[in-house]
């Protein structure tokens, strides 16, 4: 499979990343070596090969349902590059 | 993906200009888990604090944060999928369902899609004067709800409040088995009712604790599934009714004339009862669902399964069973009376060593008119299971008539007063001594003479006399005590 | 003035309990020398006030005989663990004003125990880079040069600036992270022991997110004991990382065990790839002759899949960090560039505050995972893991410990130009494989080349096995005999 420019469009679309136009053919030209480099994969049978997504064997710890957080407004928005009454601002959203 | 169910008889068709459609419906439930804390982290979930006050540092996703769930979401969830006699699986796994929202912090929310917690289920809904549904359950997982927009408060600029973000939600889903907007609330209504009888969601709907996803398409009968449209976030069961009656009938609409439906996402506005297609563009998504690697996999025992089981409550359609067989209740009124927990254990409560036909008529009617008059739920009600369990005592042994009791419920619901408290304050209770009646009803006859005379020609006429009597007693004479003393003297048969 | 050029962790937390010298001289003597060594870009941020404070406080503990188990020692952060009210940026524009309001477990660890903060360490941007050189703060330079060359060299990276802080003697130890080989290879570079413990053992917690599932911490020092000493306070587990595991942490020090006689060593024939410099696969058979003189076997054993685990890894980090990464939106914390519309102001926010390297991962990850792409990449990529993992397992039946190169080369040029990313990427060939299944592995430096400068021998361990690392690793320590510092080149005079 090949990355052509429609395709770096719509991956930097969904990844919100601005690329300017004449990025386009150098990106597309990186990740296509990438990808051809990363195709070597398919010289291994994989069939019936169980995906290993955790190099964790265990089952996921389970949480007592109590309240120990929260309350520290201060910490949440001190970083924030736009606030007003404890909200987070944004540019305005039309659904 | 489009099947042609042949299985299915048709239910339902609507008529549109031209032809007779059939509305397919399948509904994403989205209900807000019951719990202290978040799914994945310790800060409150509870509604209407202040913007921010329940965010902790992983709720905002800040650099370096990892999830941790919540045992009681997980519990609940699978409580809530032994409700819908689902299949409980063993191992689930959360994902990363991938997208950028302002009220989405982490810029993906924790769900779970190859292995949910609970696989298929089954709903029954009844109605009144119709055959019964089962509505089959598709999956239930757990998900991160998101925070809260707010787009009115300025020209330029949207507010976000992460307060909900994070709380844990149970995404229910149906198999398209639903074929009209009544069948879709009826759904709803009884979900909800299985709901709350589990503890698992509160289904308050304008708190958005239970909110519908509704898909919609239409076909001529026997043809395969349409193209369907999904109308987001719906938050009442009205809404969702409307929507659908909207929805298909602007499909039938386009079809006929020729058109095609777009696959779409729609949003219902109830200030129009309209729907409208988002503005932002639902199809430019690709989710890149994978596997959260801050997290394991949920392994559950079949201990664990089997301990919630035993914790399971009774159930609606088991208690509506239980009704019918040893209260023998009709049908419909047990379905009314296990509508709602409060309700069927208001009655089993009044109803023990008690007249049962009384019970259910005073509960089923003048109870539940007044409160919806008051617009007060039962478990806010004045009226308390001891109260109404005395004021039936006194019909029962006579003190009171149908009518006074009347008299007297309303007082309680004003007063909150016991009723034999009232009776004794107001001198309420019902003459029923023959001696004292026969002075008023002697009195009633020396003064209508003319009236006397007409009822040998008209014998209706006795409701009148009666009428009187009542009023000269203020209503405490036994009526059928009157009616005998009445026949009595005036001679008739 | 403490010499602390020739002092290593463990003799300095000796010094400290001998009262030969005092935490606050240490420390302003380290200070000193990190003023001095601007040259080497090792630090993004010291913190003098937070480091004098604290060595009081140590002074002040060491005189009431209160001391901690690492009371005094002078520490350096790679500034992709989040410090409470001391900027954390990652490496990267987008966080360059970042203050956490919070700890990571890691350093606050370290700290419990004693330890004083000198400052935070610069790396790869996100920790995406092998040279150091894609930080937006600039490269750190290696403290070694080729002999009559004084081309500027790389440490390695992405914990470039944590070997260099500890081969400059700019600290007595450092943290540091690895994904891909993060800690290893600059080790090596730098002739510094870089070891990275078994996925699980450190809390990841508080620590800036690359690749979840491979990400794992540990300490950059001078001597496999100072390595010892450093990986038992950051380690143990953590109930706020799910994928933190709950095993007691032994005492690395004292286990440390010379005698290695029956030890089994395993020779994996397919780490002699094409492109081994000839020094280093020389510098490897010597590595092997230490420890057969010391009593172990040696045996050749098979690692089939090796080859793949570049390309798998190139697959599975970029997914994990392009999610990862979501979360620098411009909302609640981190550079935004304002924008009337929400996506550019999304899209202008991540473009301008990520570089290139950080972008094109992000841009290779959301293709992997994205519709139609996710079963041949990044599925392909999960099953490839798999059998690299089970090599492995199949190796540690015969044998207790792996011994490798863990760099094909020694360091290169700053600014050395690659024909393509995919030529960068082999640097990391001998390191992947084990991240790829979790295990731990220590790189020690072996010896200098032709050109006088440090090359690194790689052990990879069981699961948990770190206590044999540390062991064999003291054994090769010995034999190769006492290292040499760089010559202080950057102190201007």
């Amino acid at each position: 499979m090949s990355i052509d420019e429609k395709i770096v469009k719509k991956i930097a679309t969904l990844s919100r990343i601005t690329i300017s136009e004449n990025e386009i053919t150098k990106l597309s030209s990186e990740l296509n070596s990438i990808i051809k480099w990363v195709e070597q994969l398919n010289e291994i049978d994989t069939t019936d090969v169980v995906p290993m997504t955790s190099n964790v064997n265990n089952t996921l710890h389970l949480r007592k349902d109590v309240i120990s957080d929260g309350n520290i407004v201060d910490d949440i928005l001190s970083n924030a590059p736009m606030t007003e009454d404890g909200f987070f601002l944004v540019p305005k959203v039309i659904e | 993906m489009s099947e042609i169910i042949t299985t299915n008889e048709v239910r339902h068709l609507v008529q549109g200009g031209i032809d007779s459609w059939e509305i397919i419906i399948g509904l994403e439930i989205h209900a807000q888990v019951v719990s202290n804390s978040k799914l994945f982290s310790g800060s409150s979930t509870s509604f209407g604090s202040n913007p921010m006050s329940q965010v902790s540092l992983v709720d905002a996703a800040m650099p370096g944060m990892l999830p941790v769930i919540n045992e009681e979401c997980v519990r609940q969830a699978v409580k809530t999928g032994l409700g819908l006699q689902a299949k409980i699986n063993n191992t689930s796994v959360f994902d990363r369902k991938n997208y950028f929202y302002p009220d989405l912090p982490q810029g993906y929310q924790i769900s779970q899609f190859k292995y949910p917690i609970v696989g298929e289920g089954e709903v029954a809904v009844d109605f009144k004067d119709k055959e019964s549904i089962v509505v089959n359950i598709e999956r239930l997982h757990l998900e991160q709800d998101a925070g809260k927009s707010i787009h009115d408060l300025s020209q330029d600029y949207s507010y976000i409040d992460l307060n909900r973000s994070g709380v844990a939600l149970m995404e229910i889903v149906t198999k398209p088995d639903l074929r009209s907007a009544e069948e879709a609330k009826a759904f709803v209504t009884k979900l909800r009712t299985i709901l709350r009888y589990l503890g698992t969601c509160d289904g308050n709907m304008e708190q958005g604790s239970l909110r519908a996803d509704v898909n919609v398409s239409v076909r001529k009968p026997g043809d395969a599934l349409g193209i369907r449209c999904e109308i987001k976030n719906v938050n009442s069961i009205r809404f969702i009714g409307q929507a659908i009656d909207y929805e298909a009938g602007r499909q039938i609409d386009i079809l006929e004339e020729g058109g095609i439906i777009n696959q779409e996402t729609r949003l219902f506005d109830s200030a129009t009862g309209k729907t409208r297609a988002m503005r932002s563009k639902e199809e430019a998504h690709d989710y890149r669902y994978f596997p959260d690697p801050d997290l394991l996999p949920l392994y559950l025992s079949d201990d664990f399964i089997k301990q919630v089981a035993i914790e399971l409550p009774e159930l609606p359609d088991q208690k509506k069973a239980r009704f019918i067989n040893d209260y023998g209740l009709t049908s419909y009124d047990a379905s009314i009376l296990v509508a709602d927990r409060v309700s069927s254990e208001f009655f089993e409560g009044v109803a023990k060593g008690r007249d049962i036909k009384l019970v259910v008529n005073w509960i089923t009617g003048e109870l539940f008119a007044s409160l919806n008059r008051l617009s007060l739920d039962i478990a806010n009600s004045p009226i308390t299971i001891e109260s109404l369990g005395q004021l039936i005592d006194l019909i029962s042994d006579k003190t009171l008539s149908g009518r006074l009791a009347k008299d007297v419920f309303e007082i309680m619901l004003d007063t909150k007063e016991m009723p034999k408290k009232i009776v004794e304050e107001k001198g309420l209770s019902q003459i029923t001594d023959m001696a004292s009646i026969e002075v008023v009803v002697d009195k009633v006859i020396l003064e209508n003479p003319d009236k006397v005379a007409e009822l040998l020609e008209k014998p209706k006429l006795i409701g009148w006399f009666v009428g009187q009597i009542m009023k000269e007693t203020a209503g405490k004479a036994n009526p059928a005590n009157v009616n005998k003393i009445l026949r009595d003297k005036l001679k008739l048969g | 003035m403490i010499d602390i050029k020739n002092l290593n962790l463990k003799q300095i937390r000796d010094g400290l309990q001998n009262k030969s010298f005092k935490a606050i001289e240490l420390t302003e003597t380290y200070l000193n020398e990190i003023d001095k060594a601007k040259a080497l870009n090792a630090f993004i941020t010291v913190t003098p006030d937070k480091a004098i404070s604290m060595a009081k406080e140590s002074d002040n503990r060491i005189s009431k005989n209160e001391s901690r188990n690492l009371e005094g020692i002078p520490l350096s952060i790679k500034d992709l663990y989040c410090t409470k009210n001391v900027r954390t940026t990652a490496g990267s524009k987008i966080l360059k004003n970042f203050i956490p309001t919070y700890e990571s477990t890691i350093t606050n660890n370290l700290w419990s125990d004693g330890c004083v903060m000198l400052g935070k360490l610069n790396n790869d941007e996100f920790a995406m880079g092998s040279s150091n050189e894609t930080s937006y703060f600039g490269p750190s330079i290696n403290p070694w040069k080729r002999k009559n060359d004084d081309m500027p060299l790389v440490p390695g990276g992405s914990s470039g600036g944590s070997a260099v802080a500890v081969s400059g003697s700019l600290s007595a130890a450092t943290t540091a992270t690895d994904t891909g080989g993060s800690i290893r290879q600059p080790a090596s570079f730098t002739g510094t022991v870089g070891m990275k413990a078994t996925y699980g053992r450190c809390s990841r917690w508080g620590v800036v997110a690359f690749a979840s599932s491979l990400d794992q911490a540990g300490p950059i020092t001078k001597t496999v004991v100072d390595s010892a000493i450093m990986l038992k306070s950051m380690a143990g587990y953590d109930v706020k990382d799910s994928t933190s595991i709950d095993l007691s942490v032994p005492d690395y020090e004292t286990n440390i065990n010379k005698n290695i006689k029956g030890k089994r060593i395993g020779i994996p024939g397919e780490y002699k790839i094409k492109g081994l410099d000839a020094d280093i696969e020389k510098n490897w058979e010597d590595g092997i002759s230490w420890l057969k003189s010391e009593g172990a076997e040696i045996i050749d054993i098979s690692l089939p899949h090796t080859k793949y685990a570049l390309p798998a890894y190139y697959i599975i980090a970029p997914a994990e960090a392009s999610s990862n990464l979501a979360r620098y939106d411009g909302v609640r914390y981190g550079e935004r560039v304002h924008r009337k519309d929400l996506d550019e102001m999304y899209s202008d926010s991540r473009s301008d505050g990520f570089g290139e390297e950080v972008r094109r991962r992000i841009l290779m990850g959301t293709y992997v995972l994205s519709a139609g792409y996710y079963d041949a990449y990044y599925l392909k990529a999960q099953k490839t893991r798999k059998l690299i993992s089970n090599d492995f397992d199949n190796a540690f039946n015969t044998v207790d410990a792996i011994m490798t190169p863990t760099t094909p080369t020694t360091a290169f040029n700053i600014g050395k130009k690659f024909d393509d990313p995919v030529t960068m990427y082999l640097n990391d060939m001998l390191t992947v494989p084990v991240n790829m299944a979790g295990l731990p592995a220590i790189s020690i430096p072996s010896g200098l080349d032709k050109d006088g400068l440090p090359m690194g021998l790689q052990l990879i361990g069981k699961r948990f096995g770190e206590d044999d690392l540390f062991s064999i690793g003291s054994v090769i320590e010995d034999c190769r005999g006492t290292f040499p510092n760089p010559a202080q080149w950057w102190i201007e005079k």
